[in-house]
């Protein structure tokens, strides 16, 4: 062969495609269904995984040299953030509490994405979704890391970050994002794919993101900001991987339709229930408001969403019915949950607060056709009550749904003054349920739900106190050995934010700064 | 107005995370190696059992007959994070862009002797199947294994050998064309001298213990592999044959051998040194994975270096024993 | 009505690049946000390399668009001239 003859240069397309699809091969020494067990029990049926589009053709040598970029200058900004004690620029010490959401809910289940892509990658056959699942893989091990590089430096200062991997496995509302992501991870790599790569990542993902990372943009976090923008870079990828994963699976079999839309039903409903968080996080969290959780909700939703499932109707895929009643709840969801954690502020490692005058007025206009008449007369009430020395903390345990695992604080689709309750018989025990869609979820696979390690029913069993404890001592405070066996420090990471020493230091700190000593 | 918070000198309340404090014996500043490892995976509670693997927990020590008090006993001695190991791949992937810029510029490939180019084309061009193989098993073991000490490792190892089989892809297109490969996938697939190595690839794809994978892939395999494939056919008797340029396109595949074995040979060292059993099962695995890799890797050898392939494999067979047995493990 | 999008990181780099869209997607709308661009467009969004290395003056590869890309929408599709985004329905 004559090497002077210029070689014919190859496009991103044919390159990528020598470079990734060419590296498989049949096998032939051990039987496919050996190499792949789990490719088969989900019922969804692929007969060409060479079908599969792959829409960024990144090559290895292109994503470490883009990656490495992103990273250098992210951590350049952590360090100088740090230096510069970054932290004393945010609006007030309120913000910090949505750091504490972020790192003890979100950043563990950043890791638990990155172990489930790379299960995901290793089981399915076809070259194109195993490089893409495989780069998601690594990118997830990214954002854990990165989330907790960027808030180490908030740890240091503040408190009830300081055991986040600890309490993420124990604390009660934090089993809400657990058993989400435990539910994606544990169904077939093909659910995974549409539970966290679509309806997550592709549906939802903006709505956690993007108020997040605004959210610490309007609010002085730059650290925040950063790490959260630089990690939204990777997700333009996760998204059209989920975007490719759904059009992929439908166009390979007609039998695949119904699946894939009963799963984008339970995983869009599951979903949006984890969202409960930044809705609060959104409406009362943020000292200054990016938008409210209504708003986000029909830009990223409503909007984007519509235009979605418009795109996915001619495979016969319908936007999933629960969006008719989260529409519903759009007016209430944030107003109710913040109403709760108010209440279980002794047992949470954030601190909560009732909104000023202000917040109350934004809030007023933010939801004209709920908030006063629902919620601030109840704010009010409390607000008075915390004047006299009476701030209420509840005691009491919830009921849990046993789907979602939130307590039970939802409405009645339509009536917002009537708690909504369903629940199931099943092998000689009752299940309770927040709504009809998380007892359908339940009804259609109760093997699963029935595992689910409910932290109330895990309390009174016992289960939840330090090893060693003895619940039949006289005097014995339930409340107290369950913190412990949290590690959450009673008077430093709960209770009101009014009394806490996060408000104390940052007002001393800042005035360090602003005065001469 | 603009505060200057650099003058403000508070004192912190804590150096690091409570976890890190607890496993580095108190509370003082951490690395970001350590904050982004230790304890990164969950470890109690879960809720529900894998559909997929229902004996067994989402993350479960149980997989692998490997016993350990602790599974962070197990460090990378690179203390590769992602930041950490993005930022090392990005500056090796440098050199190698500018070694290939180089021999492609120059015109380098039309300089090497056929016989050289015919022997790269042979021996280097199905090992991007070898790669692939193993691009698969290490997401195995990243998936399946306990501790992020130990699987963490796996995600970079496993995209590397991606980019490996893509480098090898380039060579393949530099010094042949697209044709190379195909032809190289057929010899992969067909001939002879391809099928004991195959037959290893695949039996590794049903191995379910994520240790003894480890053993069989990154071990046994590759540390064969790699020594008698880049250090001994590439970098010296094809070098001293004209083909020098073709060591400059796979000094990331050597480089990239001379890194990654010090992490190998640590988790070897902290898996054997455990206890006299891990010790033993160990040993077990080497032995086997070692002898079989061997005796699949002669035959390709043989296809550049002729007679000489017998010895050159018993040599990098007694490289490969010091290793292990440095690392505590005497084969 | 079906709206694509593309969020982006307002910096240095990524001036040309709002500007090349703007230049190439007529009805194209700015949303400018902290720190943050978004344009959003009717059913499709077109990246052209070209208009980016014509007012930058240097040679871009559209694969290092990722570096500054927040978010998106729409079906992708890139090859070594332009990235696509777009709605089929």
């Amino acid at each position: 062969m004559d090497m002077q003859v210029a070689k014919k240069k190859l496009g991103l397309k044919e390159r990528y495609a020598v470079m990734t699809r060419g590296l498989d091969w049949t096998p032939s020494y051990q039987k496919m269904e050996d190499i792949y067990p789990y490719m088969q029990y989900e019922g969804i049926k692929i007969h060409d995984w060479d079908k599969w589009e792959d829409p960024f053709r990144l090559t290895m040598d292109a994503y470490w040299k883009y990656q490495a970029e992103k990273e250098r200058k992210l951590y350049a900004i952590i360090d100088a953030f740090n230096q510069n004690n970054g932290h004393l620029n945010v609006t007030d010490a309120r913000y910090v509490n949505t750091v504490k959401l972020f790192i003890s809910g979100i950043s563990p289940l950043e890791y638990v994405a990155h172990r489930g892509f790379a299960h995901a990658g290793r089981a399915f056959p076809g070259p194109g979704p195993r490089v893409a699942c495989l780069m998601q893989s690594l990118d997830e091990i990214r954002h854990a890391q990165t989330q907790v590089h960027s808030i180490s430096n908030y740890n240091k200062y503040y408190n009830g970050m300081h055991d986040f991997h600890h309490m993420h496995d124990r604390v009660w509302f934090l089993s809400v994002p657990k058993s989400f992501f435990d539910d994606a991870i544990t169904a077939g790599p093909f659910e995974f794919m549409v539970s966290i790569g679509f309806s997550f990542e592709y549906v939802l993902t903006n709505l956690l993101f993007v108020p997040f990372v605004s959210g610490a943009a309007y609010n002085g976090d730059m650290g925040t900001m950063t790490f959260g923008f630089s990690a939204q870079s990777d997700e333009a990828r996760h998204m059209t991987l989920g975007l490719e994963v759904i059009k992929f699976i439908l166009e390979q079999d007609p039998a695949n339709v119904p699946i894939v839309q009963r799963w984008i039903d339970k995983w869009t409903w599951r979903g949006y229930r984890v969202l409960t968080l930044v809705a609060m996080m959104m409406d009362y969290m943020l000292p200054k408001r990016t938008m409210s959780w209504k708003e986000a909700w029909e830009v990223y939703f409503e909007e984007n969403g519509g235009a979605l499932f418009k795109d996915l109707a001619r495979y016969g895929i319908t936007m999933p019915k629960c969006a008719e009643q989260i529409a519903l709840e759009k007016d209430h969801l944030s107003h109710q949950a913040w109403s709760t954690f108010y209440n279980y502020a002794a047992a949470a490692n954030f601190h909560t607060w009732m909104p000023d005058e202000d917040e109350m007025a934004w809030l007023s206009s933010k939801y004209p056709e709920s908030f006063d008449k629902h919620y601030r007369p109840r704010y009010e009430f409390w607000r008075e009550q915390a004047a006299k020395g009476n701030r209420f903390y509840n005691k009491t345990l919830p009921m849990l749904c046993q789907t979602c695992q939130i307590p039970m604080l939802f409405t009645e689709p339509g009536d917002p003054t009537k708690i909504c309750y369903r629940e199931v018989d099943y092998k000689g025990d009752k299940y309770h349920f927040c709504s009809d869609h998380c007892k359908e979820i339940f009804e259609h696979e109760p093997e699963k739900y029935v595992q689910s390690w409910l932290p109330v029913h895990q309390i009174y069993q016992g289960n939840c106190f330090p090893e060693g404890t003895d619940p039949t001592v006289e005097g014995f405070d339930p409340l107290a050995a369950v913190l412990k066996y949290y590690n959450l420090e009673f008077g430093r990471d709960n209770l009101d934010f009014d009394i806490s020493e996060d408000k104390k230091n940052f007002a001393e700190w800042r005035g360090q700064a602003t005065k001469n000593a | 107005m603009q505060i200057d918070l650099r003058t403000v000198s508070i004192k912190p309340l804590r150096h690091t995370f409570d976890n890190i404090a607890r496993r580095i014996g108190g509370d003082k500043p951490a690395s970001r190696y350590q904050e982004g490892t230790l304890d990164m995976q969950q470890t109690a509670n879960f809720h529900y059992r894998p559909t997929w693997d229902p004996e067994h927990d989402i993350y479960d020590a149980s997989r692998t007959a490997i016993k350990m008090a602790d599974w962070y006993a197990f460090k990378d001695p690179r203390q590769f994070y992602y930041g950490a190991y993005t930022m090392a791949r990005a500056k090796q992937q440098d050199t190698a862009e500018a070694n290939f810029d180089f021999v492609e510029n120059r015109g380098l490939a039309a300089t090497l002797p056929e016989s050289v180019r015919e022997t790269v084309l042979k021996v280097l061009l199905p090992l991007r199947h070898v790669a692939w193989g193993s691009n698969m098993n290490n997401a195995s073991v990243c998936a399946y294994s306990y501790g992020t000490g130990f699987s963490q490792p796996h995600i970079y190892h496993a995209m590397d050998q991606l980019g490996i089989a893509q480098y090898i892809t380039r060579v393949g297109l530099l010094l042949g064309d697209v044709e190379s490969l195909e032809e190289a996938k057929r010899a992969w697939v067909e001939d002879d001298a391809w099928q004991g190595l195959r037959r290893y690839v695949e039996d590794t794809f049903v191995i379910k213990d994520p240790v003894e994978l480890f053993v069989a892939q990154n071990a046994a395999l590759d540390g064969l592999l790699y020594a008698l494939v880049y250090e001994t056919i590439i970098d010296d008797v094809l070098s001293s044959q004209g083909g020098t340029p073709v060591a400059m396109l796979t000094q990331f595949m050597t480089d990239w051998f001379a890194e990654t074995r010090k992490w190998v040979d640590a988790t070897v060292k902290i898996a054997a040194s455990e206890s006299a059993e891990n010790k033993a099962v160990m040993a077990g695995w080497l032995t086997h994975w070692r002898d079989r890799a061997a005796a699949a890797l002669l035959p390709v050898g043989r296809i550049a270096l002729g007679d000489r392939a017998d010895e050159a494999l018993a040599e990098v067979v007694q490289q490969f024993n010091a290793r292990m047995a440095k690392a505590g493990v005497t084969l | 009505m079906s709206t694509v999008f593309l969020a982006l990181q307002t910096n240095e780099e990524t001036r040309p690049i709002i500007e090349a869209i703007l230049q190439d997607n007529p009805g194209a709308v700015v949303d400018e946000q902290p720190a943050m661009v978004k344009i959003n467009a009717e059913r499709e969004l077109i990246v052209r390399r070209e208009t980016i290395e014509e007012i930058t003056g240097n040679d871009y590869d559209l694969q290092s668009l990722q570096v500054n890309m927040i978010t998106m929408s729409g079906n992708l599709d890139q090859t070594d001239d332009e990235i696509r985004l777009f709605w089929k329905a």
